[in-house]
């Protein structure tokens, strides 16, 4: 919303009138109950998460209950498998990110330059960003890394090698699907990066006589690396919260082996149905994951800044 | 800067698209409504082939109770238990008949979760009797039935006759664990598996099959004082065998295969043997599922040190408290467990798809006895064979064979399972995996209140 409104007055159009009071609640009236409703169904349920976070409750004894302090946190912080859940989350996102990222970017060069069908190309390159997450983990799971029908093995089977991917490489299935689904996502933004550099630059720079690789490490790569940062970071977000590839392929396992956070507060929410401990951990998560935001809108909201 | 505008809404509905996509991808699944009566009856079942036919029969009933429309939410095993109990538990109320098995009814029926059925299931048309007994007992709680059984199973021992027949080996009625053992590294070549055993974590899933395997080696998860004896020298010998069959006899993949991916396996013809539920046998005779129908030979469950080493378990439908209209969820319940129902899948849907191990009279039918002649009697016998107050060689204290019947035996059972499945995996020892579990079982035993 700031977005739209200060350019104005950045663009250093004509000063505007202040507002009386009563003008300014007549704008503000009608956005009132949309207000109200994102507070309600945001916030609400996190008040609760905070609520239960205190309490000593388990689903399944309908006698617990009670205020317990901050028993939960230490309990869930104390848990080697919260601190092994960690690591996973980390090695996952930092995985999937950056394969993705660096993936996107490659996408975002080529499709920038002008061929016959590039409309066609972007479309079917977007794709896998539109297939629902669960149906994609089990598309992966059968047809791409089965051990005996799978495609990877038939493609890599005539130089004599066979590998059951899954098994062998449990955390590293997992970032391939995740990198699959989310290199559209940077390709996306990092196109429009390229996209709006100014042409007359771009051609001043040919003129002075630098080669395309000069040209994307002086004024390309400068140029993306907000869009670079934008899409570390909404990437990041989404990543951190990965289920359903876990869910579908893995189950967690083998072993620890691939149960990162939202896992492991599933497990303790619907396999314990320890309500308290499942509620601190999200609500550790939450922390967490709201640090990661914070820098994300630092970023964007610069962004809009150098633009405007 | 640039007087150029440049097209920033680029970013923004990329970032767009992404938060509508999570929020479609969660609207998913939905029900079906058949039928137009006034009364809803809203059902929870598991995605199971014998469940997924009372589905396609529901005209049946519609015809007889055109006031009660009946509304099916199917889910895999697991996805049915984590949404049932969190229904039940919170009491929302969201289902009028929900299924559950053997493990939960004693400990759901405890907790005033479930009602009674004793009352509604005294009518003599629907002939409470005729159910198999230990079926009935496992689903009772203090001399009360709290569910009524869709179908039961037991395990058995799945083999190939015709590979059997070409390497010359010949399957004992009563094979042991060291017999199958020989035979699965005989028989295991590079297109089929010597045989097919569970190995995804889940305690439904893989500890199903190990621990009849750990019962018959003698081996238990708490004596009578509750206290934790799975770093014992039976438990891992028996998951040992189990481990190393697999590892080196097994299928592909194992670490990821449950019972569904088994038996895609063994119908496929891609494995000489497969220990698992009685009921899988069904769909092995099938000619729709299966390329192997007639070459399949039926025996008793592996033993090593006790008689006999099947599991029970039977899927109930039950009526939580929270329900509705109670009546109209007995008249459902009645009536997909009655033996009108056995008798229409029979006629409607061919006789091999009969609900098996539920009641005694199905055995009787003529129709049934000849169409599932390969499988009826070994399934009939292995579910009667079986102890469900001692299932091992030490008195246990609980009810219940491939499992601990206490409420925190999902969790223990999920966490002992991904330590198993990482030994199958290769990733560490069954030792290591076995004094891992052997931690978290105490510890349980301890916080759940069992023991001091």
């Amino acid at each position: 919303m700031t977005a739209q409104t200060t350019p104005d007055t950045a663009r250093g159009g004509p000063a505007p009138r202040e507002l009386t009071r009563g003008e300014r609640w007549g704008r503000r009236g009608p956005l009132l109950p949309g207000l109200l409703f994102v507070i309600a169904l945001t916030q609400i349920p996190f008040l609760f998460t905070v609520y239960y976070s205190f309490q000593d409750s388990n689903l399944l004894r309908p006698e617990s209950g009670g205020f317990t302090g901050l028993a939960n946190y230490g309990a869930v912080l104390g848990d080697p498998l919260f601190r092994n859940a960690v690591l996973n989350t980390v090695l996952l996102t930092a995985g999937a990110v950056l394969l993705s990222l660096v993936l996107g970017l490659g996408l975002a060069l080529l499709l920038d330059r002008a061929f016959l069908g590039r409309g066609v190309v972007r479309t079917l390159m977007i794709t896998p960003f539109l297939v629902m997450p669960v149906a994609a983990a089990l598309l992966w799971k059968t047809s791409m890394y089965h051990p005996v029908y799978g495609l990877l093995n038939w493609v890599i089977s005539p130089f004599g090698v066979r590998v059951d991917w899954v098994n062998d490489f449990p955390l590293l299935s997992i970032v391939l699907v995740l990198a699959w689904q989310w290199t559209p996502f940077m390709m996306l933004i990092l196109l429009a990066g390229l996209q709006s550099q100014p042409p007359e630059v771009l051609e001043a720079a040919r003129v002075d006589g630098a080669g395309p690789l000069e040209t994307f490490r002086s004024i390309t790569f400068p140029h993306l690396r907000r869009f670079l940062e934008l899409a570390l970071l909404l990437g990041t977000i989404y990543i951190v919260q990965t289920f359903d590839a876990i869910y579908m392929i893995t189950q967690g396992g083998p072993g620890q082996a691939t149960t990162n956070l939202p896992y492991f507060i599933y497990l303790q929410a619907f396999r314990a149905f320890e309500v308290g401990e499942a509620a601190a951990a999200g609500v550790v998560v939450v922390a967490a994951t709201l640090v990661i935001a914070m820098f994300a809108l630092r970023v964007v909201s610069s962004l809009f800044e150098e633009e405007s | 800067m640039s007087t150029r505008t440049p097209p920033r809404g680029l970013p923004l509905t990329a970032a767009a698209t992404g938060l509508v996509l999570m929020a479609t991808a969660c609207a998913g699944a939905g029900g079906q409504a058949p039928g137009g009566g006034e009364r809803v009856v809203t059902v929870a079942t598991v995605a199971n082939p014998q469940m997924e036919d009372i589905e396609s029969l529901i005209g049946e009933f519609n015809d007889q109770h055109d006031d009660i429309t009946v509304e099916f939410v199917v889910l895999p095993e697991n996805q049915l238990r984590d949404r049932v109990t969190q229904d039940i538990a919170t009491q929302s109320g969201q289902y009028d008949v929900v299924t559950v098995g053997t493990y939960e009814v004693p400990i759901w029926a405890e907790n005033g979760w479930l009602l009674g059925l004793d009352e509604y299931a005294a009518d003599p048309e629907y002939d409470i009797d005729d159910i198999i007994p230990t079926v009935r007992s496992a689903l009772s709680y203090d001399d009360q039935m709290y569910g009524a059984p869709f179908y039961g199973e037991s395990s058995f021992l799945m083999y190939r006759t015709d590979l059997f027949e070409e390497a010359g080996l010949e399957m004992p009625d009563q094979p042991t664990w060291e017999e199958v053992a020989g035979f699965a590294a005989e028989l295991d070549d590079s297109d089929t598996a010597g045989i097919c055993l569970r190995g995804v974590p889940g305690w439904g899933e893989l500890l199903a099959p190990l621990n009849t395997v750990i019962l018959t080696h003698g081996g238990q998860w708490y004596d009578e004082e509750w206290n934790a004896h799975l770093d014992s020298p039976e438990v891992q010998e028996a998951v040992q065998t189990y481990v190393d069959l697999v590892r080196d006899h097994g299928q592909a993949g194992a670490p990821n295969a449950g019972f569904t991916e088994c038996l895609t396996t063994m119908a496929q013809g891609d494995a000489a043997m497969f220990y698992d539920s009685t009921v899988a046998a069904g769909n092995l005779e099938d000619p729709e599922s299966s390329s192997v129908v007639g070459d399949i030979g039926y025996v008793a469950a592996p033993t090593a040190e006790t008689d006999h080493a099947g599991w029970l378990w039977a899927w109930a439908l039950s009526v939580p408290s929270t329900s509705t209209d109670p009546d109209a969820a007995w008249e459902f319940v009645s009536w997909a467990t009655s033996k009108e129902y056995h008798r229409l899948v029979g006629e409607e849907l061919g006789w091999e798809r009969v609900p098996p191990g539920a009641r005694v009279s199905t055995y009787d039918i003529p129709e049934y006895r000849e169409a599932a002649a390969a499988f009826a009697g070994p399934t009939f016998e292995a579910i009667e064979n079986v102890d469900v107050e001692q299932p091992g060689l030490h008195p246990q204290p609980w009810t219940g064979v491939q499992y601990v019947a206490i409420p925190e035996f999902q969790d223990l059972g999920t966490r002992v399972s991904q330590e198993i499945s990482a030994a199958i995996a290769g990733q560490q020892s069954v030792e290591e995996a076995l004094a891992t579990s052997q931690e978290y079982a105490q510890e349980t035993a301890e916080s759940g209140g069992y023991r001091d």
